[in-house]
């Protein structure tokens, strides 16, 4: 099914629904840990020890993170051959927004963005867990969960703070354009459809917003 | 008006092409781009050069033959029209005018400004038709009660004059608008949905086959469309797509 252009586009869409609502839970999380170490301490060892969430949760985002820039690519791939020779001169800011245009580069700025943030939470997790064998959340010695101790530290470097943020404009911009367009894929472009735009854009901009907090938060309050 | 010309030039399907200068003086601003373009042509035919070949036919805005991509815009700067009622009044004195042709893999240059848009044709004969028995005892479609609104929209999709502005200014050179234009046309109405499944299948498929790229939403096909189809046709093709791949007819 996926051989034909709408299948293709409508899989691409599917994923992202998927991405935008674990980007809210993902945001959800940790906006508790700028009004309290305990909680965010709770939910984190719940959602690091939880069976489901490791086992199943886990691996279907993983699939779904891999297969969206994979079918990205694929997409991309395609839309440049359509063209095989391009024009001298194009106004394509006359009839389309930078941010529909580019989404392949913004797309490109969140994927290199991800292997940091990789580097940073998710591979010391799965090494602790799964490679040491610790699920306690606890380091010896010290007192309550590792985690909001552990979160503190990835935001002293000004730099991986600014990195951060720099990724998250590029959120930011990816999902002014993607949020709406994913619906536009899977055929629902209707009366709700205005109303839906400006929900979009809020969501584009509050929840990278959010994700921008946090990071100058722990920056300046560690 | 004095203007620079700047036109791609390309003998032929094979030939790779290159863009020429041609100043001009003396322009009206009350000529169409293509009076322009025969007063172009008719200097360099007496200069002993190759005119320059673009589509023409109607010259009224409802053909769709003319085509041409003017300052990096499909149609020119305007909105709402075709090639042949853009007047030189949207251009400034001293200009510089680029002008190339529709480009898609789906659309190959012919030569210099025309390109083989039959491709579209194809889409339309795998499915954007009715079947009707016309044996002379054939209902008339007016005894068909439509909603208004469905017929508007038919209507409305209906006006797309398969030019192929939207394949030129979409940047994945798509053809989603045109086929989508032509999907819904008849999915609204009662005639087309006997054949609905078999049509947008059909068409989507031929319309891959011919290479052209998938839409990403960017929405240039709708601002550049001289006839205004929205994109809402896209959405409804991508339904009636959904639907005819999940359930047989």
């Amino acid at each position: 099914m996926l051989k034909s252009s709408i299948a293709k586009k409508v899989a691409m869409s599917l994923s992202a629904f998927f991405l935008m609502f674990f980007l809210l839970q993902h945001l959800a999380i940790n906006l508790t840990s700028v009004f309290s170490a305990d909680t965010f301490n709770e939910l984190s060892h719940f959602m690091g020890t939880n069976a489901l969430v490791q086992y199943v949760l886990q691996p279907v985002l993983l699939f779904g993170v891999v297969f969206h820039f994979i079918m990205g690519f694929v997409l991309e791939i395609r839309n440049k051959s359509a063209r095989d020779v391009r024009y001298v001169k194009n106004n394509g800011s006359a009839n389309s927004t930078w941010m529909s245009r580019n989404m392949i580069w913004s797309g490109l700025v969140i994927l290199a963005f991800m292997f940091l943030h990789f580097v940073d939470f998710w591979i010391p997790e799965i090494n602790t867990k799964f490679i040491q064998g610790d699920w306690s959340g606890v380091i010896a010695g010290e007192e309550g969960y590792r985690y909001f101790t552990e979160l503190q530290h990835k935001f002293v470097s000004p730099i991986r703070v600014g990195v951060y943020c720099l990724a998250f404009v590029f959120l930011a911009l990816h999902l002014l354009h993607g949020f709406n367009s994913a619906f536009q894929s899977v055929g629902a472009n209707n009366k709700y459809t205005k109303g839906l735009k400006k929900f979009g854009v809020a969501y584009a901009i509050l929840v990278p917003l959010g994700f921008i907090i946090i990071a100058l938060f722990h920056h300046f309050n560690h | 008006m004095k203007l620079i010309l700047k036109v791609w030039r390309q003998k032929n399907s094979s030939d790779k092409g290159r863009i020429e200068t041609y100043p001009m003086e003396n322009v009206s601003e009350h000529m169409s781009f293509l009076e322009m373009m025969d007063v172009l042509n008719e200097q360099l035919i007496s200069q002993g050069t190759d005119p320059i070949a673009f589509d023409h036919d109607c010259r009224e805005g409802i053909c769709g033959m003319c085509s041409m991509y003017i300052n990096g815009e499909a149609h020119g700067p305007d909105r709402g029209i075709t090639t042949c009622q853009l007047h030189m009044r949207k251009f400034n004195d001293g200009d510089t005018i680029y002008v190339e042709p529709f480009r898609a893999k789906g659309f190959p240059v012919i030569k210099d400004l025309t390109v083989d848009r039959s491709a579209f044709d194809r889409i339309q004969h795998a499915g954007g038709f009715i079947s009707v028995n016309t044996s002379g005892n054939t209902q008339d479609a007016n005894a068909i009660p439509i909603p208004k609104d469905d017929a508007d929209k038919a209507f409305d999709a209906a006006t797309c004059i398969g030019c192929g502005a939207c394949v030129a200014s979409c940047k994945n050179a798509s053809a989603m608008l045109f086929v989508s234009a032509k999907v819904s046309q008849f999915s609204l109405l009662p005639q087309g949905k006997v054949e609905a499944k078999r049509r947008v299948l059909n068409m989507v498929e031929q319309m891959d086959k011919e290479g052209f790229g998938n839409c990403t939403n960017t929405g240039a096909c709708e601002v550049e469309c001289p006839k205004g189809i929205s994109l809402e046709n896209i959405a409804r093709m991508n339904r009636e797509y959904l639907k005819a791949s999940v359930a047989s007819e």
